[in-house]
């Protein structure tokens, strides 16, 4: 059985147009309203742009995307604007490249887990969402901060640290592994997606009543129903939730709600409700807004943008689970090093 | 009266040619003008416990009595027993017999095609115009079948690389680039990574699929078998896909052994 050699899929990737997205607040200046894309002059004198149709009628929002960035979520201690000038936005891109750079040093721990350099793994050499000059995705509260947790918040989340402490090392066993390290879900799939580091990829395929989003990290397909169905009932809890989604004139609402709380997105809850709204702007562009609204965590409901840029196919199958050697190796290893440390102690009590 | 015969026959032929032509089930159009086989499908059948016409039988494990049995089926295999090589054979018997260990459903591994199509959790299919989508509720698996540009499989996968055409009503899938990891059903038939599925799906009414299988593996049959079975609309009011995350409980099994002495799953 013969396959072909990444290389030439590599070629395909290399020759990957990057569009700007059409985001530049005037330098310095916090924008006076929850900031949406602002549209250069030139992009607002240009025709308005509409989405093509599906032959269902819906608006057209496939084909494969990324989200891969280097914008974080919150905005750094450091800023207080919320647009980088270009200059600024260059600098914190070479940072970022040159952090992962460090990880191949020899001889250390993160040389052995990746090679940042490598294609594949390296965002500066593949799609990712360029000239996105804001100093953070959440765009309300105008801080660019999460805001306050509530008493309960705070609360919930010293309680898991305590839990985490009490499970023991990470290397004691599978459940105390982040959950990606399990192959369980990852950050990709949300809701809300965002950004996973790698493979920050998404095809989306529109059937007649359903949008799906194939997330690449872990071959989650979101299914979303386009109809206006209730959600599942209380008792019932999922990892990513039940989607409900209807669109708003081009854009495509969709609400989640029913966690099961054991991935808590930025520690939530399982109240936690997202909504999530969709939106193809150019032919290269879908906008990404998402509001976390959970009562039990924070003081008020949060908003942030996270746009997609259009990528090359194809998604790759992503086996996780069934090649998740990480797991087994890291187990092995730590249970023979403490079987060696036995052994060693053993033998010094004889001496 | 040769004549009158031969015009005869021509108009009998005609008749008989027509009546085959004439599709049995004309399905309702997507946008795009093909037959629309979006929705919730699911096969009622035995196939995963065994493709092969069985018997009930005891199960695997003791303490699960007769949930874990053996359930009898007729069988989606047409024509014979499977033709497998005979070094195959013996592996196809020594995977039964240690099928608890080796089964890769019972580790939550994707499942292959085409077992994924009669797994007894539901599927859907997401139909576009270059992509047809099939998501599995079992293990989240998902199958990408591509309509527009047909490539070589670029590399080996557990679902295989597939490219769709469009045959009249039928869904016409060919498959390659599997690795030989996933099995056909519980009783150990399997493959290598030399396997090759075509797969033929046709509306036969409103809510049923005619689906039929040519599976060719050289390393492991002798010739090409063909299985066939219907696919049923899951036609409950508000019927979805829910979250059959299956990795979580297949952990202790997995790791268990592996797991600090002196430690217990929370």
């Amino acid at each position: 059985m013969k396959h072909r050699a990444l290389a030439s899929f590599g070629v395909m990737l290399v020759g990957i147009a990057v569009f700007a997205l059409a985001t530049r607040g005037v330098a310095g200046q916090a924008p006076a309203a929850p900031a949406t894309t602002k549209p250069a002059p030139a992009a607002q004198a240009a025709k308005k742009w509409t989405a093509p149709r599906t032959p269902d009628g819906q608006p057209d929002l496939q084909g494969y995307w990324t989200n891969s960035t280097y914008v974080p979520l919150e905005r750094p201690d450091k800023v207080t604007k919320a647009f980088y000038t270009e200059p600024e936005f260059a600098a914190v891109v070479k940072d970022a490249a040159a952090r992962e750079a460090e990880q191949t040093e020899p001889g250390t721990i993160a040389d052995v887990h990746y090679d940042f350099s490598q294609f594949g793994l390296d965002r500066s050499q593949s799609a990712f969402v360029k000239n996105d000059l804001r100093t953070s995705m959440i765009v309300d509260p105008l801080s660019g901060k999460m805001p306050p947790l509530t008493a309960e918040g705070q609360k919930r989340a010293a309680d898991r640290a305590a839990e985490r402490r009490r499970n023991g090392a990470t290397t004691d066993a599978v459940q105390n592994m982040p959950i990606g390290t399990r192959c369980l879900v990852m950050a990709g799939s949300g809701p809300p997606m965002m950004n996973a580091g790698y493979n920050s990829n998404y095809q989306i395929v529109q059937g007649a009543g359903y949008v799906m989003i194939l997330v690449e990290m872990i071959h989650d397909a979101r299914i979303i129903p386009i109809d206006n169905r209730a959600a599942l009932p209380g008792n019932m809890r999922q990892w990513m939730g039940d989607s409900r989604g209807h669109w708003e004139g081009d854009t495509l609402v969709i609400e989640t709600t029913n966690v099961n709380g054991k991935n808590p997105f930025r520690g939530s809850s399982e109240r936690m409700k997202v909504t999530e709204r969709l939106a193809r702007v150019d032919a290269n562009t879908l906008s990404y807004r998402f509001t976390i609204d959970d009562p039990a965590t924070w003081t008020t409901p949060w908003t942030a943008e996270a746009p997609m840029t259009k990528s090359v196919g194809p998604i790759f199958e992503h086996a996780c689970h069934e090649g998740n050697y990480g797991v087994r190796n890291t187990l092995a290893g730590a249970r023979l090093e403490e079987k060696l440390a036995a052994e060693s102690a053993a033998k010094k009590t004889s001496n | 009266m040769r004549r009158l015969a031969a015009a005869a026959l021509a108009v009998a032929s005609s008749v008989l040619l027509v009546s085959a032509q004439a599709p049995a089930y004309r399905a309702p159009r997507t946008g795009d003008g093909k037959a629309n086989l979006n929705g919730i499908w699911q096969a009622i059948n035995e196939a995963n416990w065994d493709i092969e016409g069985h018997s009930a039988a005891p199960g695997r494990v003791l303490a699960l009595g007769a949930e874990d049995a053996i359930v009898p089926g007729l069988g989606i295999v047409e024509g014979g027993p499977l033709p497998y090589l005979p070094e195959a054979a013996a592996k196809k018997k020594a995977n039964f017999e240690k099928r608890l260990a080796a089964d890769p459903e019972i580790k939550c591994y994707l499942p292959g095609v085409p077992r994924a199509m009669y797994l007894p959790q539901p599927l859907q299919i997401i139909q576009s115009q270059k992509h047809i989508m099939m998501a599995f509720q079992y293990a989240g698996a998902v199958r990408t079948i591509y309509m527009d540009e047909h490539v070589e499989a670029p590399a080996d996968s557990w679902m295989g690389w597939s490219n769709g055409h469009w045959e009249g009503e039928t869904l016409v899938i060919d498959t390659t680039g599997f690795n030989d990891l996933s099995w056909f059903d519980r009783a150990g038939n399997f493959h290598s990574d030399a396997l090759h599925v075509v797969e033929r799906i046709t509306p036969a009414s409103a809510d049923l699929l005619n689906y039929e299988a040519t599976v060719d593996d050289k390393k492991v049959f002798s010739r090409p078998w063909k299985m066939s079975m219907p696919l049923y609309r899951r036609k409950e009011k508000g019927a979805r896909l829910l979250e059959f995350r299956c990795v979580e409980f297949v952990e202790d099994l997995i790791y268990g052994a592996l797991r600090k002495p002196g430690t217990r799953t929370p």
